[in-house]
Order: C-alpha cells, then structure tokens, then sequence
C-alpha cells in the first residue's frame, strides 16, 4: 500500500498544475457546501427558536378537530376540565418536557371608546406563557417585559393593532366577546406592553390573564384551548410528540376515541416550509458538489491514463496484475479527493469562524439584529467528507479500469 | 532441454481491409543460456516474435513453450504472472517510470509484481544495479540519467526479478553507437555472469556480430540461423547458484 500511495502522490506532483487546479476545485466545492450547511442552518435554527420561544413552543396539545378550525378559535372545541387535567397530567409526567402553558383562546372586538376592531386573545398563566416561550419577553417592544404584564386586568396588544387604533401603554381598553353560549361579556384592561408581531398563527395575538379570560367568557373552570410545550431538545420534538400521543393515548384506555391531538411547531408554522425549502436547497448545493467532484476526478484520470499508456503497457508487460494497476489509478484519484476534502474543510472552518467573529446580523420579517451563528457538526463534516472521497473513487472507476484492461502489446505501441 | 520451442508459428493481423502475415510458419528453438539476436529489416517479423516469446500477444496458429509452459493455454491473468516470474523486458526506449528514482525503478518489480521482503529486496537491487555500474546513480531521476545510464538502469530492472529470460527489443535504437557496444556488452556479461537467456532484436548491422545465435528473419520467414562460438555461456544448473548472488 505505501508503494502505491508512493507512486500516486509523485504522479500527482508530476502533474502539479493540474492536481492543484483539481484540488482546488474540489475544495471550493466542499467550502461552498460547507458554509452553506453551516450559515443555512444557522437560519433555519434561529427562525425556528424564534418561532418556538415566542408563542408557538416546540409541541402543541388541542382537542381533536381544533387545529382545522383554528381561525375561528371555536370555543366549542376546547379540552374539558377533565381532558385539560389529564393533558397536563400527562406533560408533568414526561421527562422530556421542559415546561407547558395552557392557553384560552377566542376572538373579540377590541375598543379604546372611539374605534373597535377584532383582536384574537389568548387567556394564559402569565409564569407558565414566559417560561414556555422565553422569547416572548423580546417580542415586548414597549412598557413591561416580565411576566407581571400579564397580571389581572392587563393586557399585552399587538403592535400592528395598537399603531393603527393609536393606542399606547397605559391606556385602557374594553375587551368584548361572544362566549360559546352566545352571550356577550366585556372586561376593561390596562395596556401593559406592545407585542411585537411574528411570522405565523399566533404572531399578532394580544394576550391577558387565564383569570380574566374565564370571566370575560363566563366559564367557572379552565376550559382550555391549547397547550404550548417547551421541550428540554427540540430536536426530538418528532418522538415526544409520539410518546405524548401513546401517554394521552393510555390515559383514555381507548385509541381510537382519543380526543387529543399532539401537533409539532412544524405542523402549525408555515414556516416549516421554508425550512424544507433550505434543505432541498442544501441537497441541491450538495449535488452541485458531486458533479463538480465527479467532472473534475473524471477528467484529470482520464487525462492521466491517456498520457501514461505506455507506462500502463511497461509495468502491465513486466508482470504487473491488472488489480493492482487499476489499485494505482484508484489511489490518485482518492488522493485528489481527499486533499481536495482536507483543503475545503480548512477553509469552510476559517471561513465559519471568521462569521462568528464578525457576528453577521440580519433582518428577518419585524424581528431585526438576528446574528448568524453558523457552526457545523461532526456529522455534516463527515458526510460531505464521506461524500467527495466517495464520488472520487466512483470518478476514477473508469479510467483505472480502462487502465487495468490495456492489452500490454497495445499500450508499448502508444506514441 | 530447450528454454524456448516454437513450431510452425503463424501471425496475422487485420489492418483494415488488408490481411498482414507477420510470422509465417517459424520454428526454432533456443536452448537456456543463449545469447541470441532476431534480425532483419523493418517489417521482417522480429518484434511480432520477440511479444509472442515475451507471452505479450499469441500467435494465430502453431505451437510455442516457454519455460516448460505452453503459453498459448495462459489466460491474460496468468500470462502477468509468468512475465512476472520468468520474463525481464528491456525496451528500445527504456521505458524507466519517469516517477521513480534509479534505485525505485529497479525496486519496482519486486514490489509491484513478486512482493519480495524489504531487507531482500533492498539487497537485491543494490547488487543489480552494482552489476550494471549504476549504483552511484541510484538516488537520480530517469531525466537525470544519459541514454546509456537509462538502459543500464532497465537491464538491471530486467535482472532483479531472477528471470529465466529476458527479452530486449531493439534495446540499442536510441543509443550511439559506443553506448550500444557497451549496453550489448553488459547484457553479454550479465548473461555470462547469470546464466539468463538473452534474445533481443535489431536490424543495426554494426551490432549484430556481438550476438552468438543469429536468427534472420524478411516477410515473417526465419531465413537462416548462424551460430558463432558459445565460450563463456554458463550451463543452466550453475544458472540458479549464481542467480541468489543477485
């Protein structure tokens, strides 16, 4: 093996130009690739975290049938007592859980005494909204961040409403609505904060205490509308909301009749489509990097064959088996990649950490100064690594194969 | 006992349309320790002979044994391997791995094709290249080396391996002619020194007195055969002692 590694590196130098040219082509490819996992990513998991930390939580409990007619918020459809009590039962109980917020929601007309508009109100428990969505405290533009914003007889309005009805912190407002009897009940708030407004189902509703909500829709016990769960890993949002679906399951001893359903942040958030949309774009950059490494691998090989077929024709004449010639064009080619891999790596590293030094910032909808924290993990680095010496060795196949099947008598006779 | 026996052999090729009769019905054999010359003019047939010898090409009918081996039943598997064992090449452009150092050329086959030992290895390509006087050359490159030196260099890759033969074909081509005494000389001695059966070709007149055995060849046809003194030719039982000095 040291032979031939041997012979394909001083073959490789003999040609430097072109194994430069190759190599370098090689590793712009897996820079590009690279950077692109690493500063994609980066998005995807900071848009993601902001949706998730701000209203949506990583999981969401409803009653079966709620989630299709979310844009009415149909009161009819909330969990029961008892179902509510089970639902949380069931989340204290998981350990994958970080913490939850049950929520009341329902639609009203929002009036500051000389204009009324409609306005979308979740009724929460303001410590279990702040600590399931921790980012909500920087959605809070104006007046009070904490969790005391949503004391009773508070309430935080959307920015949107709040700019086009002219209202400000301090001001009060009457919040009206129609409860799941028909009955109309309104309640004074004092505005405590301006909520700033994110992409998605919930990124504009204002919100008040549960307390309040229960009075305004005349309801003794918690009725509860939805339950927003933070997750200790979100990254295992998919198989909690499996085990929560076999513990909610359990729970009414019946499957088939279960009224719950568990739905993760990508179910709920249109924003789950621009996340598949980066990776299909990343499996296309990645593509784009297989022909790159498989054209340039393919055409220096078969530049090098073509050009050494009488020396194909000497060591095959001298005794040399057709294996152990193909083994020799394998190695150049494997060797190109490889470098070509170790060359980008180091560069897309240089060029990761020079990102997170310079902390780039960047707008995304009403939320501004976002900093990009591009990094990349062992397994990305593996399998664009994995993925150029794979393609190298598939790019060399055929002209080492080609080489290894030269008629001896055939290639002493090349000019 | 022949080294080499072929009967009636006959080559064709097809070039296009036209049928080409490089050999037509040569028979001849070669006892071991021969030092041989296949001459003739272009076209003659002598390098059709020397590749069917060197089990580089078959012939299209006839018979032909080397070593004890009928190299028309080898596959082209099996015919790597018996170059490999029994064959040394020397080539009319050297044909040195313009990669490799003098010492790596000569190191090649015993890596590459025998997979002898380092520690022997080493030793037996110091002795080879001693034998030809290129030891002080060792660490050059090919394009470092003259001519003569590169054919030095290729005799001594020709010779490391122990073969029972070996075959040159117009190994002086590319030399003036005192380099070509000389490299015809040392392939004289080396087969003087270890017993291997030399065949090459050539159509240089100037050269062809240094050979013992000529075969003439025109058209694909042996047309005589002159043997001149044998003295200094080693038996083939002192062939194998004499080998393990290299």
């Amino acid at each position: 093996m040291f032979n031939l590694t041997k012979i394909a590196v001083r073959n490789l130098r003999r040609y430097k130009r072109r194994s430069l040219l190759t190599v370098s082509l090689i590793a712009f490819g897996v820079v590009f690739v690279l950077v692109f996992v690493a500063v994609s990513s980066s998005f995807k998991d900071i848009m993601i975290r902001q949706i998730t930390n701000s209203y949506l939580g990583d999981l969401q409990i409803h009653r079966r049938g709620y989630v299709a007619s979310i844009e009415t918020l149909p009161l009819n459809l909330n969990l029961s007592p008892q179902q509510a009590a089970n639902a949380a039962k069931a989340l204290k109980e998981n350990p994958e859980v970080s913490a939850f917020s049950e929520r009341i929601k329902f639609g009203a007309m929002f009036s500051n005494f000389t204009e009324t508009t409609n306005i979308r109100i979740n009724g929460v428990v303001p410590d279990h909204e702040f600590t399931t969505c921790p980012a909500m405290s920087t959605r809070i533009s104006d007046g009070d961040k904490n969790a005391s914003a949503l004391a009773k007889g508070k309430i935080l309005v959307p920015a949107l409403l709040a700019r086009g009805m002219g209202s400000k912190v301090g001001d009060t407002v009457v919040i009206v609505a129609t409860n799941k009897d028909g009955s109309v009940n309104g309640k004074t708030f004092v505005i405590s904060g301006i909520l700033e407004s994110a992409t998605g189902p919930g990124g504009r509703d204002g919100y008040i205490h549960i307390d309040d909500a229960m009075e305004i829709l005349r309801i003794a016990q918690r009725e509860i509308s939805e339950f927003a769960i933070s997750l200790k890993n979100p990254e295992r949002a998919d198989r909690v909301a499996e085990s929560l679906k076999a513990q909610l399951g359990d729970i009414v001893q019946d499957p088939k009749k279960v009224p719950f359903q568990v739905h993760t942040w990508a179910e709920l958030s249109p924003f789950s489509n621009i996340a598949k949309m980066v990776d299909l774009m990343t499996i296309f950059v990645k593509v784009m990097l297989v022909a790159i490494v498989l054209i340039s691998i393919l055409n220096v090989m078969i530049m090098a064959v073509y050009e050494r077929v009488r020396e194909i024709g000497t060591i095959a004449a001298i005794g040399t088996l057709p294996g152990k010639i193909l083994s020799l064009f394998l190695v150049e080619g494997l060797f190109l990649g490889v470098a070509g891999a170790l060359v980008g790596l180091i560069a897309a590293l240089a060029i990761i950490f020079g990102l997170n030094v310079w902390k780039f910032s960047f707008n995304f909808g009403q939320t501004t100064g976002l900093i990009l924290a591009p990094s990349l993990d062992l397994n990305q680095i593996t399998i664009a690594c994995a993925m150029v010496i794979g393609v190298s060795i598939l790019a060399s196949l055929q002209p080492s194969m080609k080489a290894s099947r030269m008629e001896p008598i055939e290639a002493l006779r090349h000019v | 006992m022949s080294l080499i026996r072929a009967h009636d052999l006959v080559k064709t090729y097809q070039a296009e349309a036209i049928e080409v009769r490089a050999l037509q019905g040569v028979s001849f054999d070669i006892a071991p320790g021969a030092f041989l010359a296949f001459v003739g003019p272009s076209g003659s047939g002598k390098t059709t002979l020397l590749n069917l010898i060197g089990c580089l090409d078959k012939p299209t009918s006839g018979g032909l044994a080397v070593a004890g081996a009928d190299v028309l039943k080898l596959d082209r598997r099996q015919a790597a391997e018996f170059r490999g064992a029994n064959i040394g090449f020397i080539f009319q452009s050297f044909n040195l791995l313009a990669v490799l150092t003098a010492f790596e050329n000569v190191e090649y086959p015993l890596v590459m094709v025998q997979e002898v030992r380092p520690a022997e290895r080493r030793d037996r390509v110091l002795k080879a290249l001693q034998a030809v006087g290129m030891l002080e050359q060792k660490n050059q490159m090919p394009e470092q080396l003259s001519g003569g030196q590169k054919q030095r260099v290729a005799i001594a890759r020709a010779l490391v391996t122990q073969p029972k033969l070996v075959l040159a074909d117009e190994p002086t081509a590319n030399l003036d002619h005192d380099t070509a005494y000389m490299i015809l000389r040392l392939m004289k001695k080396m087969r003087d020194n270890f017993g291997i059966t030399f065949i090459f070709s050539t159509h240089d007149t100037r050269i062809i007195g240094e050979a013992e055995i000529i075969y003439s060849l025109e058209d694909g046809r042996l047309l005589q055969r002159e043997e001149k003194g044998k003295a200094n030719v080693q038996s083939n039982e002192n062939r194998g002692a004499k080998l393990t000095a290299l």
